[in-house]
């Protein structure tokens, strides 16, 4: 696979790009708010290189907020503030002189809606990251990027031939596939995922779990889910986030998936899991 | 079969006619459906109205000058000599100069407004761009003729001088004379375009905003997470999207620009001749030769104002049809209103 070119153009960050079996991701006393309500309070959180980690809660505990801090994507929605560091491989993404086009390409995001840019064709879909980058690559490194990045999101036998038809005609669970080869195609480190499947059916949810599992060595994932079993089937590490009324969301208990679905710690999170609120 | 079937209530209906429903509708309901029914009946009423009574008044004229009307340079009743050939082209150019200006700031603009401003001056920068088009056009008149023109004869003056080989931009005078004759450069067709885009401005942008503003926040969050600018998301996202009303947006305001009146008619100074001199003294639309020409003008002459009229009326319809027929038909338009 010819990425090195890619690889070589997204240096502009001060870390060094490692392999994504490496990368170590670390939030550190993260807090946020949004038109000055505190939402998150106090908020760390380890994601191993080359795992699947879970962020499982009920509505409204902060865990999307959590993530979309993660890749710098929480400071777009005005009046939103954080606090708190995030550290790619030990640097702060948050550090001044970071360029948040460049965090946000090492560290991707899937969607909780498929959202595959309408008027492009499927091929054009995959490879919209290089275009909003300006990232030049030739006319076959983009054909091999297109295939590369289709077969590792699972979709590439369904659209091979018709790459060119707009990507807006592909089912819901076909759309979500695009969109995680879309997120591909940059070559992240890291992949966070937002509810990638709440608006999927069973089968195409099947299909995406299938693609994280293959994902897992290649990149590392954090994965916001309600879905318990979907929990327990794709992540080896879980973290519970739980707001009491009226107060800021935090982690109530994190650590292997084993141990928080079947010795959770803290009542509440068995109380959680066990399906008796949320 | 369905026939016997309502004469007899009895049989069964036929199940592969779709059965006719009494609309149900309450008494508040019928009485507020007359109404509204009546209200836009009203407004095609006034338009149709307009245009057949234009039409009407076309006819004489039409029928004494026939096609000649619409060849004819000059406009001198006074010899039986007119047409809108000389009137027809200064009013197309009048409104593309406009537009040509008008069209860059109106997307900037509104760029800038969606997608650039703080949210803290976006309601304040959407006021300021209403209250542009609430300006009356006399006073954007008035502001080209006395602080816009002795300034842009300058610019006017400057381009004849580098780019005079162009027809377009040449004035019949020596740029380079040491005292340059100002005359020959004030009442343009550039000045009256330059007040006239103005007015086209504020109409384009407000468009254009309403557009841009409803492209999804999905799609624009893709963009910002693949590592796209926000130039990047523009690009990728807004401007497909907007297509659609950033064409229509235009169009309405070429409309607009078509039919200008008061800023045009104190800026130009009348003349009749085809020429495409942009920058130089002298020109004619048909909305300043009615306003300048309707008061004293003979049964005859009135009449072939109202031709005149006319001709702008349909012009200005097609082009607007078409902005809006753009914008329905385009995925962003599909829930603006214009």
């Amino acid at each position: 696979m010819t990425t090195t070119d890619i690889e070589t153009t997204t240096h502009d960050l001060s870390v060094t790009h490692r392999a994504a079996s490496e990368t170590h991701l670390d939030a550190v006393g993260i807090s946020a708010w949004f038109s000055g309500t505190r939402v998150l309070e106090d908020v760390s959180l380890s994601v191993p290189p080359a795992t699947v980690t879970a962020l499982i809660g009920p509505s409204g505990c902060g865990k999307s907020t959590f993530l979309r801090i993660l890749n710098r994507m929480h400071e777009s929605i005005p009046g939103a503030q954080m606090a708190g560091e995030v550290r790619l491989n030990g640097d702060d993404i948050y550090a001044p002189g970071v360029r948040v086009t460049t965090v946000r390409k090492r560290i991707g995001m899937v969607f909780q809606k498929p959202n595959p840019f309408p008027a492009m064709s499927i091929g054009d879909n995959v490879t919209a990251g290089l275009a909003l980058t300006r990232t030049k690559v030739s006319r076959s490194q983009r054909a091999e990027l297109i295939e590369t990045s289709l077969t590792r999101a699972g979709l590439w036998r369904e659209v091979k031939d018709r790459l060119d038809q707009p990507g807006s005609a592909l089912s819901g669970g076909q759309q979500q596939r695009l969109c995680i080869a879309r997120a591909l195609a940059v070559q992240p480190d890291v992949l966070l995922m937002d509810e990638p499947c709440s608006a999927l059916d069973p089968t195409s949810t099947r299909r995406i779990e299938e693609t994280i599992h293959e994902l897992r060595s290649e990149v590392t994932i954090v994965i916001v889910t309600h879905n318990m079993q979907q929990a327990v089937r794709v992540s080896q590490q879980a973290a519970f986030f739980l707001a009491e009324e009226g107060q800021p969301g935090g982690i109530v208990e994190q650590g292997s998936t084993d141990d928080v679905f079947h010795r959770p710690q803290d009542p509440r999170t068995a109380k959680y899991v066990h399906g008796d609120f949320g | 079969m369905s026939t016997s079937a309502s004469s007899t209530p009895t049989t069964l209906r036929s199940h592969s006619e779709p059965r006719l429903l009494e609309p149900g509708l309450e008494r508040s309901d019928r009485i507020f459906h007359g109404l509204s029914t009546l209200t836009g009946a009203f407004v095609l009423l006034v338009t149709g109205g307009i245009g057949l009574f234009l039409g009407l008044q076309a006819i004489p004229t039409l029928r004494h000058y026939g096609l000649s009307f619409f060849t004819t340079v000059v406009w001198q009743p006074e010899l039986d000599h007119i047409g809108i050939a000389a009137v027809l082209l200064g009013t197309l150019e009048v409104a593309l100069v406009a537009m040509t200006l008008a069209f860059p700031l109106a997307l900037m603009l509104a760029l800038f407004i969606s997608d650039y401003a703080p949210v803290k001056i976006k309601s304040y920068l959407v006021s300021a761009v209403d209250l542009m088009a609430a300006v009356p056009s006399i006073i954007y008149g008035l502001w080209g003729f006395f602080l816009l023109q002795p300034h842009a004869i300058t610019l006017s003056r400057w381009l004849s001088q580098h780019f005079g080989w162009f027809p377009l931009f040449h004035v019949d005078t020596d740029p380079n004379a040491a005292v340059w004759q100002q005359s020959r450069y004030t009442s343009s067709v550039f000045i009256a375009g330059a007040a006239v885009s103005m007015m086209a401005i504020p109409l384009a942008c407000a468009v254009m905003r309403a557009v841009f503003d409803q492209a999804p926040q999905g799609e624009r969050e893709a963009a910002m997470a693949l590592g796209g600018t926000r130039f990047g998301v523009v690009r990728t996202v807004v401007l497909p999207f907007a297509r659609g009303g950033i064409i229509g947006g235009s169009m309405l305001a070429l409309g607009r620009a078509l039919g200008e009146t008061a800023a045009v008619l104190i800026i130009i100074s009348p003349a009749y001749e085809i020429k495409f001199r942009v920058l130089e003294a002298g020109t004619q639309t048909i909305s300043a030769l009615i306003a300048g020409n309707f008061g004293n003008a003979t049964a005859s002459q009135l009449s072939a104002l109202m031709t005149a009229g006319f001709v702008l009326f349909l012009i200005t319809l097609l082009v607007n049809t078409a902005a809006a027929v753009i914008i329905r038909r385009s995925r962003s338009g599909a829930g603006t209103d214009i």
